[in-house]
């Protein structure tokens, strides 16, 4: 394994897959009669192989890989759960897989039920009026939920004034990084010694230039804010939006509905939440639900039932539009509709009950080897730190040995506000076996940054490359393949 | 049927561990008036035989590729899927993984995507190229920040044979942002160059163009180039359809400064509109304008050749509210379908895929064409589709589905000025016998 090529490295001049026939079933038209050569290719530099290399090129790639599929993969704020097969066989049978998105309504009744049953399963579980299932991933709901919240605004004719979203410190990138992209400043809230909202900092802020407040709950610590109220009292007096990040909603589901918390608006994330598979890094898929009083802003089309019929409704005056082609990804909605109708509302109880009570587990067991940033029940998930870690020993250090022992690492470094964060978030989906093997690693990782601190900083040993040179791959960007020579 | 592995004795052990008597006591924190009493209106758990028969049924109700003939494409594309290519992407270590955080057990993931941005920039004909964003309309909207940061400017000018959905998106982007959008109409299927000429001033940030354009016409990149750039404009060519990259001039090649688009062609299940794969290339001059992540070659600690996420000074987990752009997650998977679709068919593959689609859509422009009453909308070069008119585009859509076609789209849904015209497309999926059955079927119903 150690010569592992790139596929361009196996092309062979000629060398071809047939997968494709020369020969056409119809009389020929001469290209060249029928655009112009300027417009046509001069060069294609694909690789040329065969199937059977093409085989073991990417199987050899899968083995240099971590997934759910191998193994526990705790990384905090993810929500790696297992997915399962049945969701991915459902989402490719041709009557879902096949179907064109511009394809009439009246031959496409069983997707349009498909999202019409999921927006109302998704609306119960959140407690919210209406969703819209457009957006492609959880960042992309982020942005299509501020857009909401500013026409919203726009149309009470407080465009203008508000101008400005909080945040709280601990939120994610993406936040800031969805209001900026709308056009909002954005002022951050500090977090209080609990690692909740710090309210006299809340209200300080506050004003009638904010539009909205951005939270998620649980947080990024795990933390449940038991001020949530209190919270959503202070934004709604003065006029704003309470917004929910729901990135951390396995927490929540089948325990609490966000809706009935005091927020506004929340963003889902289905590749979280609803086990539809991540991909190695998507694709997503973000619904937006709202209160009723911001429906009439959400995307259009929204999908309507008009007596035993299902169709797109494009008469939304007041929607911001479009946030993507066509009906979003409903190869990823197919997957959630198909997850949410096994579990049910039985097993859905189940999702929150066991995520949180994996976590508080793993927590009450690891606190006594390693430093938790905040000592509270914790929801999901909950954060330690390499606080007080022999020999200098970092979190870095500790994610790297976790790969060595066959784990993938927690999140490192985030939530920003603790120094050296070790976010670990576990899920329903793992037996007490797993936790335990985990815990067990864990701690002789603590005792090696004792008894041997090179081995822990050295790590890891056993992949397939070691520590990889980030400062050089900035410096010197090398971002595609290069024939010889060139 | 659930995923919860948990027994009820481990359940018992775990809680004791925690110091807790019960579940109920973890959610000491969440007001006890607001909690969930009891289950939720969902309905109740199913086998997974029940929900497989739950899923089945509803597709059955979806008119598909498999028991319709297609002849609809505007920016979703019924091509081939080897099977080779979902076998691949199914490996559980590369589709239940996430975004290669921790590089040395991500190496897979990670050449893939390197082998994506080769891919693309093969394609594009341009230097650099992202592992992909959401799909080819977003991948359009990202460009309106990559091209702020080039020239400062906050208007874009975009055609009006840009995919209409994508024109959407880009008016809600703009909308958002406060980038005045000024569109641009078509003369004979193509972008007016006299009207883009007389709008694009030393305001613009960006002239936006698609080619093959949502009509099926190939445009004149070069024009838009010349016009773009001799007011400091950038110039961003979206292509809807990838395909057309096996038989067309790389949009780079012709000066676009920004070459995005929608991957869905390579190979990828059209879902009902998505996961799609929106591709992003440009010159490395911009590449720190580009969203989302990069993939670079580098070494180990070891000096053994590894690729990592670099450039990541652009992104949103470091910069927040100064990234490029939100996006975090992005269609990796589609991504990596493509990246294994583009490397299986080839150089040869691809070309043959283009002109398996060309020749398809070009026999069936002539058969159609000579019905009485169907004429031939525009008079351009055009790849694999093409408008047409008809005597009546609502009864011919209903004969088409009665007979089993999935029809072309009626063009007046999206230009009122366009009633009673169609929008034919082709691919190597379309067999003569199909498309000689829908000439029959549209002179049917004259």
């Amino acid at each position: 394994m150690s010569d592992v090529k790139l596929i361009y490295e196996r092309s062979v001049p000629g060398r071809t897959s047939n997968h494709i026939t020369l020969k056409v079933d119809v009389p020929l038209t001469e290209v060249k009669q029928a655009i112009p050569a300027k417009y046509l290719r001069k060069e294609l530099g694909l690789p040329e192989v065969n199937e059977v290399d093409v085989i073991r090129h990417y199987i050899g790639l899968s083995k240099l890989n971590y997934g759910v599929d191998n193994g526990f993969y705790p990384l905090g704020s993810c929500t790696m759960k297992y997915n399962p097969k049945v969701n991915d066989a459902m989402a490719a049978l041709p009557g879902h897989g096949l179907i064109h998105p511009m394809q009439p309504v009246e031959m496409s009744q069983g997707a349009l039920q498909l999202m019409y049953e999921l927006e109302k399963d998704l609306a119960e579980i959140t407690g919210m009026a209406r969703l819209t299932l457009q957006p492609a991933a959880g960042a992309h709901g982020e942005l299509t939920g501020i857009m909401t919240a500013k026409k919203y605004f726009e149309h009470k004719g407080e465009g203008v004034q508000r101008n400005t979203v909080l945040e709280p410190d601990s939120s994610h990138g993406t936040n800031p990084a969805s209001a900026n992209m709308c056009g909002f400043k954005v002022v951050e809230v500090k977090s209080n010694k609990n690692g909740s909202v710090d309210l006299d900092d809340l209200r300080a802020k506050m004003s009638e230039n904010v539009a909205v407040f951005m939270l998620t709950n649980p947080n990024t610590l795990g933390l449940f804010d038991p001020t949530i109220e209190e919270i959503a009292k202070i934004v709604h007096a003065k006029g704003g939006l309470m917004y929910c990040d729901g990135a951390n909603l396995n927490a929540n589901v089948g325990i609490v509905r966000p809706g009935d918390l005091g927020f506004d608006i929340i963003q889902l994330n289905l590749h979280k939440t609803f086990s539809t598979p991540h991909g190695g890094g998507g694709p997503g898929s973000g619904p937006v639900g709202v209160k009723s009083h911001l429906v009439p802003f959400l995307p259009k089309p929204s999908v309507e039932k008009v007596g035993e019929k299902y169709t797109l409704d494009y008469n939304k005056p007041h929607s911001i539009g479009r946030v993507k082609a066509f009906q979003g990804n409903y190869g990823i909605l197919s997957r959630a509709y198909t997850y949410i109708k096994s579990l049910g509302r039985e097993g859905l109880r189940k999702v929150g009950e066991n995520a949180v009570l994996n976590a508080n587990y793993m927590m009450a067991r690891l606190r006594k080897h390693y430093h938790l940033a905040y000592d509270r029940v914790c929801q999901h998930e909950f954060v330690l730190s390499d606080e007080g870690m022999p020999n200098g020993v970092t979190t870095m250090d500790i994610a790297k040995r976790l790969l060595d022992y066959g784990f993938h690492s927690p999140t490192i470094y985030f939530p920003l506000i603790v120094h050296g964060a070790i976010m670990i978030e576990p899920t329903e989906t793992e037996s007490k076996q797993t936790l335990d093997a985990f815990i067990e690693t864990m701690v002789r990782i603590h005792g090696e940054a004792q008894s041997n601190p090179g081995l822990v900083k050295g790590a890891p040993h056993t992949t397939f490359v070691k520590r990889l040179d980030a400062v050089k791959a900035a410096r010197e960007p090398v971002l595609r393949w290069q024939p010889p020579g060139k | 049927m659930d995923y919860v592995p948990n027994t009820e004795k481990e359940s018992r052990e775990m809680l004791q561990a925690i110091g807790v008597k019960s579940v109920d006591e973890l959610f000491q924190d969440i007001p006890a008036a607001k909690k969930v009493k009891g289950l939720l209106n969902v309905s109740t758990e199913m086998s997974e035989v029940e929900v497989t028969q739950l899923l089945t049924d509803l597709g059955a109700k979806n008119a598909n590729a498999a028991t319709h003939a297609i002849f609809l494409g505007a920016g979703a594309y019924n091509h081939f899927t080897p099977s080779a290519v979902p076998y691949l992407a199914f490996r559980g270590e590369f589709y239940t993984a996430y975004t290669p955080y921790q590089a040395e057990v991500s190496q897979g993931t990670l050449r893939a995507i390197f082998e994506f941005q080769t891919h693309i920039t093969e394609l594009t004909g341009l230097e650099v190229s992202n592992a992909s964003v959401y799909d080819g309309s977003t991948a359009l909207g990202e460009t309106i920040a990559g091209a702020w940061q080039v020239n400062q400017r906050k208007q874009l000018v975009i055609s009006k044979t840009v995919h209409p959905h994508y024109r959407e998106v880009i008016r809600t982007y703009c909308w958002s942002k406060g980038v005045e959008v000024v569109e641009v109409g078509y003369k004979d299927g193509k972008t007016d160059w006299d009207s883009l000429k007389a709008v694009v001033s030393d305001k613009t940030s960006a002239v936006m163009v698609q080619s093959p354009n949502f009509f099926g016409c190939i445009e004149e990149v070069d024009q838009a180039a010349e016009i773009a750039h001799a007011k400091g404009a950038v110039l961003v060519t979206t292509v809807t359809e990838g395909s057309s990259l096996g038989l067309l001039e790389a949009p780079g090649k012709l000066g676009a400064d920004f070459v995005v688009g929608e991957g869905q062609g390579f190979g990828i299940p059209m879902m009902y509109g998505g996961p799609y794969l929106g591709f992003m290339a440009t010159k490395k001059e911009y590449v720190r304008t580009l969203p989302g992540r990069l993939v670079g070659k580098t070494v180990d600690s070891e000096g053994k050749e590894g690729y990592v996420m670099t450039l990541q000074a652009r992104e949103q987990h470091i910069r927040r509210e100064r990234s490029v752009s939100n996006i975090c997650t992005n269609t990796g998977l589609i991504a990596l379908m493509a990246t294994i679709y583009l490397s299986l068919v080839g150089r040869q593959g691809l070309q043959r895929v283009a002109q398996q689609s060309f020749q398809k859509a070009h026999y069936a422009h002539a058969q159609l064409c000579k019905i009485r009453g169907v004429q031939p909308l525009f008079n351009q070069p055009f790849y694999n589709e093409f408008a047409l008119r008809v005597p009546d585009a609502k009864k011919a859509s209903e004969a088409m589905m009665e007979a089993g076609i999935i029809p072309p789209l009626d063009l007046g849904a999206y230009y009122p000025e366009l009633k009673n015209c169609l929008l034919v497309c082709c691919t190597e999926m379309n067999s003569k016998a199909q498309i000689d059955h829908l000439a029959k079927v549209l002179e049917g119903c004259r």
